[in-house]
């Protein structure tokens, strides 16, 4: 692979994204149609709140007696220069309020990737290498028993055992606010806050990586290249750790891409539960505020982040399977 | 087909499934005669453990835990089928479409599906209940708007290897239209995957359902297991079995639906169970 | 007895409980001398590659095993050893080559870390002497650009430079025996010859004995030493390569051998005032393949480049090529399933190039296909009356008739009528084969298309086929287009013949003329790369 043609193919996927974020764009607007009232009543948050003066000015801006495609391409015009308007119900710009819950929400989303990712490929490797023992059935019904558990419930568990019976973890926040923590205590009081929501995150991917890593190993194991491997009198566990294993970890990649999205909607059933200030409390509150144009907004910014998350997925890939034609 | 039946039901974990969803299935059929009163009529005194008067106790409003369970059951089945005979139906035609037709239909249809599958459906389910207002048919809608692209996905792969097969070539030889080639050449021998997806959707429709239901985004009227958790959320610390009673109920049904549905998959591709 | 390699005694390989028989190898006892090159011979299912995988210790453990006899190496029983005495073998003293070569390298390394391992596994040799080895190597197989090899992942090289790899692979310590199952089933023929040729030149060169495995008696007529004929599990003949392709003793050698399709035209040349049935005209088809909606790269491929082409009423055609040379996208325009770019496709005097799926409907009776693959050609969801019946059906005959008239051409082709009532998987590929004949038949075609249509059979079922389809050519007056890469086949069933290479048709005439005084050199080097075609041609 050329150095040169990384470039291109990362400029050619970043116009691949295009149609994707301008398709939410349209999907919000539709949405917003589907709302009772007009678009500047909705957008404006439709229990009141907003001050005449700017409804009428929303209004005028979107051209509220135009065509509806009028409207559509005011709208695509206000979001491709991350104008989200104003939250009443906030009292504060759409994006300032979505900066603001960024950076827990992306703190979540990663330890949740590491921990679920790294010990998802852990698992489902250690469950291959002993298939069909008692330490692979007992890794293989736990993760049919995870896979299946609805993700709040899990949340409300942990807190249930580890903070109101024993007491170890604090039940909610991101950290402990009275105590002006400050350094390094600062980072050990959030990674302790941080321990429960990516638990409770982690689990269902946990399950699902290790189950695929573990039917990943199992195919590969069973394919030509693997004989011709035992057939040069290579040892089984290099023929694990030099062949197998990169190969069976490719499918793993692909959807830990796919599943970011859901990570995402994970963590809005998550952060509402521990009330961790990130996106997902966000739209939880503003699900309840009605404030439609703030959970617009934030869906709007979610799919801008799984878009990314899926590009850097891309580009992993390409560096893990040469068999991707740049260029 | 004999081969089939004994390789599904020689097997012991779909056994253990087959029969939990079987009584989940009666109870949600009679749920009426089991629990004649309503679930939200309040029947005796706030927060009562279970084992007392109440099988499994009463909630914060002294509502009967076992008749919200029972009733629930039948809400949360009937809109998890529901929205997946949508996905399904809905997910079939795109990727059949897709699929047989190919080239520039294909694009289209794939970067339709791919934009679903891309944008977070979780936050885009709870977006849509929200502006449309939460009602069972809704949550329907809503479940099945963002549960159809695997559907599409795994039909169109399918279609497109059977596409390629050389019976679909004779088919054409012979003089049979596109219609006909696909329902009667094509979409028979895609059932086997089609089955085993659709059967898991159930699961994480189900899943869904509950955790949209546990925002407090169910349908406002119906008695549902996600309801229940998200109601007796905040007396944890005094009532442990509001949440945990319900919990088992989602985890257990939505287990046995994937070990049925797993149990299906090796027995229709019996190459995976030899492994 | 100082120069046996190998000595197989007793082998018995047992295969699970599920399945139809109890032994893949039932007590073979064989030899293999040093610097000879032994073949095992037979049909599929015979049992050669599971005992390859034997001796190895390569059988798909834990479901088939050797349960009993001796395979004695260089004074130990390979049985008996344990894993890693095993492992120091394989590789090291006996070294294997497959048959797929487009799977059995891993698709993540590169080629040279590759051929490396070997030397890792078995040598104490340092990074710097390994690399000089891997490049002798390279250069030995005779793979061009060896600096520039070792640094390519497998998908960028080609079939034949892959098996190329394997071989070298195989060879990197020199061992004393290599096995080789069937390394060129899966190549073109002219590569064939090739890998052929340097299997032969590098086991010449190191004095390596070699036992190779396959279903090929023109592969054993150009390579073999000494042969063992195998069939269910057992040796039924085996000695020198001269005695049992000259004079074969067992019944079931002479009906194989028997059935190798000769080097000589069958069949004799057509009166020259049988009118055109058939007419194609400068016909062209590029195939264009881009990214996708919004990525830009587009490759063209050449289907077809300006052919012409004439079928003779009652004659038989064969067009014979290599993988990617566009015979099998002419025929799919013949028969009307991909549209052509430009040029013209006649039938009687009728175009039908050119029409919409729709406008080419009344027109599909006239042109039938017989396919490739008989697994792949019949819906495994429908019985094989309906399969039969779906063609006359369309054109209008009542669904009793059909099945009728179906139970007659299933006799016809020699299957029972009561066969309209099963499914395909209850058949065999030979039957299967047949099933797809009859369906072609159904509609009454003027022409049949026979996309290699015994490429995927045993040598002695695709005699049985080939005999079919010429039989049911002079009952029922058909023309047909035969599509092969195998210029054996070509000539037991057609007078005509024509060569195409890369989308061009470079040669063109009766059977007869062609294989007496090839004129281009593509032909002349198809003729060379027969696979014993010395051999073939003393069977007459």
């Amino acid at each position: 692979m050329k150095s040169g043609s990384l470039g291109s193919y990362i400029a050619r996927r970043l116009l691949q994204t295009i149609p994707v974020i301008l398709g939410v764009v349209v999907v919000n607007f539709l949405l917003l149609q589907l709302a009772p009232g007009d678009l500047a009543t909705v957008l404006a948050g439709e229990a009141g709140g907003a001050p005449k003066e700017y409804i009428d000015q929303l209004r005028a801006r979107f051209g509220h007696d135009q065509p509806v495609y009028v409207q559509l391409f005011n709208y695509i015009k206000n979001l491709l220069v991350l104008d989200l308007g104003y939250s009443f119900r906030q009292s504060a710009p759409v994006l300032e309020l979505l900066l603001k819950r960024l950076g827990p929400t992306l703190l979540l989303m990663g330890s949740t990737l590491v921990v679920s990712l790294g010990l998802g490929v852990l698992m489902g490797l250690l469950a291959a290498l002993w298939v069909r023992t008692w330490k692979d059935h007992v890794i293989s019904v736990a993760a049919v028993i995870v896979y299946a558990t609805p993700l709040f419930w899990v949340g409300l568990m942990l807190v249930l055992v580890f903070s109101i019976w024993l007491d170890w973890f604090p039940t909610s926040g991101m950290e402990n606010v009275v105590a002006f923590h400050e350094g390094w205590n600062r980072v050990v009081d959030i990674a302790h806050h941080l321990v429960l929501p990516t638990v409770t995150l982690s689990l269902f991917y946990l399950a699902l990586y290790a189950r695929l890593m573990r039917a990943s190993m199992l195919e590969q194991r069973g394919l030509d290249y693997v004989t011709t491997a035992r057939a040069k009198g290579q040892t089984d566990r290099k023929i694990t750790t030099r062949h197998v294993f990169r190969n069976a970890l490719l499918p793993v990649v692909t959807m830990a891409g796919v599943q970011t999205g859901g990570l995402l909607g994970g963590s809005v059933v998550v952060e509402a539960i521990f009330a961790w200030p990130g996106l997902g409390q966000l739209a939880y509150q503003s699900l309840f505020a009605r404030d439609y144009n703030l959970l617009l907004g934030i869906f709007f910014m979610s799919a801008v982040l799984v878009v990314i998350v899926n590009l850097i997925v891309d580009v992993i890939y390409v560096f893990l399977d040469p068999r991707i034609r740049i260029g | 087909m004999k081969k089939f039946w004994s390789r599904f039901l020689g097997n012991p974990r779909v056994y253990l499934g087959l029969i939990w969803l079987g009584l989940l299935l009666l109870v949600a059929i009679s749920a009426n005669v089991l629990a004649p009163t309503d679930p939200f009529a309040i029947v005796g005194k706030p927060m009562a453990p279970p084992g007392g008067e109440f099988w499994l106790g009463t909630d914060s409003l002294g509502r009967n835990v076992l008749a919200g369970l029972i009733h629930g059951s039948r809400a949360t089945i009937l809109i998890a089928v529901l929205a997946t005979l949508f996905a399904v139906a809905f997910g079939t035609f795109i990727g059949a479409v897709a699929g047989y037709y190919g080239g520039l239909i294909d694009n289209v249809l794939m970067r339709f599906t791919e934009f679903f599958q891309t944008i977070p459906s979780f936050l885009f389910a709870i977006v849509l209940i929200a502006i449309l207002s939460p009602s069972a048919l809704n949550l329907v809608v809503a479940i099945a708007t963002v549960s159809w692209p695997p559907i599409a996905r795994v039909v169109r792969g399918e279609v497109l290897t059977v596409k390629s097969r050389e019976f679909v070539q004779a088919a054409v030889v012979a003089g049979q239209g596109d219609a006909a080639i696909l329902l009667k050449q094509v979409l028979p021998n895609t059932l086997s995957p089609l089955i085993v997806t659709g059967s898991l959707l159930i699961a994480t429709a189900i899943l869904v359902e509950s955790a949209l239901s546990f925002l407090g985004l169910g349908a406002p009227n119906l008695m549902s297991w996600g309801f229940m958790i998200g109601a007796g959320r905040s007396f944890m610390r005094e009532a442990w079995w509001l949440v945990t009673v319900p919990g088992i109920a989602i985890l257990l049904t939505v287990l046995a639906i994937n070990l049925v549905g797993e149990g299906l998959n090796d027995a229709l591709n019996p190459r995976l169970a030899d492994l | 007895m100082t120069d046996i390699v190998l000595s197989i005694d007793d082998l018995k390989v047992a295969l699970p409980a599920w399945s139809d028989r109890r032994f893949a190898v039932g007590g073979v006892t064989l030899d293999i001398r040093q610097k000879e090159i032994l073949c095992i011979v037979g049909e599929s299912g015979s049992g050669k590659s599971m005992m390859g995988k034997a001796i190895l210790g390569l059988l798909p453990a834990p479901h088939v095993r050797a349960v009993g006899g001796k395979i004695m190496f260089e004074g130990r029983d390979l049985l008996e050893l344990s894993d890693d005495d095993m492992r120091a073998i394989r590789g090291g003293r006996i070294a294997m080559i497959f048959q797929e070569p487009m799977t059995a390298l891993n698709p993540l390394m590169k080629v040279g870390q590759q051929i490396e391992e070997v030397l890792e596994i078995h040598t104490r040799m340092s990074p710097a002497q390994r690399r000089e080895r891997v490049l002798e190597l390279i250069r030995d197989v005779h793979l061009p650009e060896p600096e520039r090899m070792i640094a390519s992942y497998p998908h960028q090289l080609s079939g034949g430079q892959r098996q190329r790899v394997v071989i070298a692979m195989a060879l990197a310590l020199e061992p004393a025996l290599i096995i080789a199952d069937e390394p060129t089933t899966a190549l073109d023929v002219t590569t064939q010859a090739q890998i052929l040729h340097l299997i032969k030149e590098l086991q010449r060169a190191h004095g390596t004995a070699v036992l190779f495995i396959t279903h090929d008696f023109g592969v054993v007529a150009e390579i073999a030493d000494r042969v063992a004929v195998m069939r269910h599990g057992e040796v039924v003949e085996q000695g020198p390569a001269t005695q049992v392709l000259g004079a074969p003793q067992a019944d079931y050698t002479k009906a194989l051998v028997a059935a190798v399709p000769g080097l000589k035209p069958r069949l004799k040349e057509l009166d020259a005032d049988a009118n055109v049935l058939l007419r194609v005209t400068n016909l062209q088809k590029t195939y264009r393949t881009s990214s996708g909606l919004f990525g830009g790269t587009v490759r063209e491929v050449h289907a077809a480049k300006m052919i012409n082409l004439e079928l003779k009423r009652e004659s038989s055609l064969a067009l014979v090529g290599e993988s990617g040379s566009g015979k099998s996208t002419l025929a799919r325009c013949i028969i009307g399933l991909e549209s052509v770019d430009s040029g013209l496709i006649e039938i009687d005097g009728e175009r039908i190039s050119g029409r919409t799926r729709a406008e080419l409907r009344p027109f599909r009776k006239h042109v039938q296909m017989v396919f490739q693959d008989p697994y792949a050609s019949l819906n495994p969801r429908q019985r094989v009356g309906d399969i039969i019946a779906l063609g006359p059906m369309l054109n209008g005959v009542s669904r009793e008739q059909a099945i009728a008239e179906a139970r007659e051409l299933l006799h016809l082709v020699g299957l029972k009528p009561d066969a309209v009532d099963r499914y395909p998987h209850e058949f065999s590929g030979g039957q299967r084969q047949r099933i797809g004949i009859a369906r072609a038949l159904a509609v009454k075609p003027k022409l049949i298309v026979a996309d290699e249509p015994v490429s995927a059979l045993d040598v002695s079922v695709q005699k049985q086929v080939l005999e079919l389809l010429n039989d049911l050519r002079k009952s029922f007056g058909l023309s047909m287009l035969f599509i092969t890469h195998d210029l054996r086949v070509a000539a037991t069933v057609c007078e005509e013949i024509a060569i195409m290479q890369r989308g061009e048709i470079v040669e063109r005439g009766a059977t007869a003329e062609i294989f007496a005084t090839p004129s281009h050199p593509y032909t002349r080097s198809l003729f060379e790369a027969v696979p014993g075609r010395e051999w073939i041609s003393s069977l007459g």
